[in-house]
């Protein structure tokens, strides 16, 4: 049964969290995409405005028309996010089935091992060094996979979510000969599902937005992530205006006037609308992957 | 006889339990190998700090200083910043973040509709899945200080346009406002589960004794998030010492004007590799491990004696 009062409650916090989520949240975004449909000199002259003044595609006409480096980005970006991610969950899924196994006698050696590279570590410079002068991974494919492949805190949570799973279950399938590896494929993976999804998707937003890896070890444009080819053409001048003249060979570059600054948006929609799409799809795997909450060693 | 058999039985699964290790053993091995290339031979790469790194002597063949690297840190100017904006930025994303998202779960649990309550919850939640590059974008179209929407409105209300990008005094607000703008769905929805969580026997038992919603908000759903609270504020207070590199480093822009407002030690680390600074940087990098160390053991401690369940280790 609901008062008078009760009802006036309700529509006035309506109001509010409306408002929040539409001037805080929702205009923000649309006004990156609507940025990216006005008029170079209409931007100019009135700034960045939810209803442009004038509307022109000439940014996204431009972008399409040579699209090289978008290309090449969004390959990069694909290849290692999935390659990763996959790597990543599969080593970590075997070492957490693995220190979850009260048969195994070094799992706390192990847990142990692990653990500590969550208290302390060596750092960006040391890590660099390493990699660029002793792994030979700077400027390679190879350094996107292999930063952050595995993570003490995700590992934790897999052996937390492993351990709930019967003894009892593996025992027997050991009695019908499953070795290690079969069990883990055919019991473990299927029966602990939703920790992979959950451990996959955090492990593919974490990876699909990266930009760190390719800002400290990528020089070769060619192996940049979205991302950072973002920040390259938010930040550089001269990189927007090479890709916008990369288009238009046949005109007198000297004349042309790029409209680098709606340019620069189509590039965020390009870039980051796709996945701002899919990824709240699968809204309830972060939640959960939030409040797996009981970890302990 | 009895006890031949016993024997050869417990030899068996002795057999079955070696085999059994090594098998494991194999299965743990990648991640071994991993954590030990790419997390402890960098720890070797600690000696840098005390040392005065030169291109041609590398990690190792570089002569030894001592503490010479750590004495001119604490000596300049720039510990105390780094120190002071890193501690600082950590204390008020806490406390700021904490508030926001316990007002959002209070409010989105208040809500009746089940279809606002999801609209409210995967609106906020956006920001979550975007970059701090993309964020970074999005910060510009309100702080450009030609085109940005708040001089736009400023000029509007004829008052003078703002160079954000020139003033460090406003940069602590635009930081705050940001990380919290993009953290506060996912972790509103952390507090809204534990509200969920409460007995509605509780509020139905509050109504009869003629309890309003204001006071069955201000003695039941505050006092049940108050656990939640200081657990997640303990372990954030273990990373105080951790910046968030993406924020400070990419809504500012790296402009050295806003420096005394926006550096960090994640920033200043990167920076110092960038211009080859090996030395100071490991250094600076090995006083933030080492205080993180700490304040990771201090606030584990703190949060077992309050609910063990929720320690780290």
């Amino acid at each position: 049964m609901r008062t008078q009062a009760e009802l006036r409650q309700q529509v006035v916090l309506n109001i509010i969290l409306w408002i929040v989520c539409l001037f805080g949240f929702i205009v923000p975004l649309v006004i990156v995409i609507t940025t990216s449909f006005t008029e170079e000199n209409s931007l100019i002259a009135n700034g960045y405005r939810i209803i442009p003044r004038e509307t022109s595609l000439e940014a996204y006409r431009l972008l399409f028309r040579a699209p090289g480096k978008m290309i090449d980005a969004y390959i990069v970006t694909i290849l290692q996010s999935v390659i990763g991610t996959f790597i990543s969950v599969l080593i970590m899924g075997l070492c957490a089935y693995a220190i979850s196994r009260k048969a195994f006698r070094m799992r706390r050696t192990v847990s142990l091992f692990i653990l500590f590279t969550f208290l302390f570590g060596g750092g960006l410079v040391p890590t660099y060094i390493l990699n660029t002068q002793y792994l030979g991974l700077g400027d390679t494919f190879l350094i996107h996979i292999v930063h952050n492949l595995a993570n003490a805190f995700y590992l934790i949570v897999m052996r937390t979510f492993f351990k709930n799973i019967p003894e009892s279950l593996i025992e027997s399938a050991k009695m019908d000969g499953g070795g290690e590896f079969l069990i883990f494929a055919r019991i473990i993976f299927p029966l602990a599902m939703p920790a992979f999804a959950t451990i996959s998707l955090l492990g593919l937003l974490d990876r699909w937005n990266n930009w760190f890896t390719s800002l400290v070890y990528i020089r070769d444009e060619s192996l940049y992530t979205l991302q950072f080819l973002l920040q390259r053409i938010l930040r550089d001048f001269e990189f927007i205006n090479a890709i916008a003249a990369e288009s238009v060979t046949n005109i007198d570059i000297q004349l042309f006037q790029a409209p680098t600054e709606s340019m620069r948006y189509a590039m965020v929609v390009v870039a980051a609308g796709p996945m701002l799409m899919v990824f709240p799809l699968f809204q309830r795997y972060f939640v959960r992957g939030l409040t797996v909450g009981s970890v302990k060693g | 006889m009895a006890t031949a058999v016993h024997t050869t039985k417990q030899l068996r699964t002795l057999n079955y339990r070696r085999k059994d290790n090594i098998a494991l053993l194999v299965l743990a091995l990648p991640c071994i190998i991993y954590f030990f290339v790419w997390h402890y031979l960098p720890m070797a790469g600690l000696v840098l700090a005390f040392k005065n790194y030169t291109y041609t002597g590398g990690v190792f063949g570089s002569d030894w200083i001592g503490f010479r690297n750590f004495t001119f840190l604490f000596s300049s100017q720039d510990a105390v910043r780094l120190i002071r904006n890193t501690v600082g930025y950590s204390i008020a994303f806490m406390i700021v973040g904490n508030f926001f998202a316990i007002a959002v779960a209070l409010a989105i649990f208040e809500i009746q509709s089940r279809t606002q309550t999801k609209i409210y919850q995967t609106v906020l939640i956006l920001p979550r899945f975007l970059s701090w590059v993309v964020v970074g974008y999005i910060s510009y179209i309100f702080l450009s200080p030609t085109q940005g929407v708040f001089n736009l409105i400023l000029r509007w209300l004829g008052a003078e346009p703002v160079s954000w990008y020139q003033n460090p005094g406003y940069w602590p607000f635009i930081l705050t406002f940001f990380n919290t703008w993009k953290n506060v769905g996912l972790n509103s929805i952390m507090y809204y589960a534990a509200l969920m969580a409460i007995d509605t026997q509780l509020f139905e038992a509050a109504r009869i004794d003629g309890a309003n919603r204001w006071q069955q908000i201000l003695h039941i759903s505050i006092p049940s998030v108050i656990s939640l609270l200081t657990i997640l504020m303990l372990l954030d207070l273990g990373r105080t010492f951790r910046g968030d590199f993406g924020l400070n480093f990419q809504i500012p822009r790296d402009i050295g004007l806003l420096y005394p407002a926006t550096d960090i030690i994640d920033t200043y680390v990167y920076r110092g590799l960038r211009e080859g600074a090996f030395a100071i940087s490991t250094a600076v990098g090995l006083f933030q491990s080492v205080a993180g160390l700490i304040m990771i053991l201090i606030s584990n401690r703190i949060v077992s004696r309050i609910n063990p369940e929720r320690a780290l280790f």
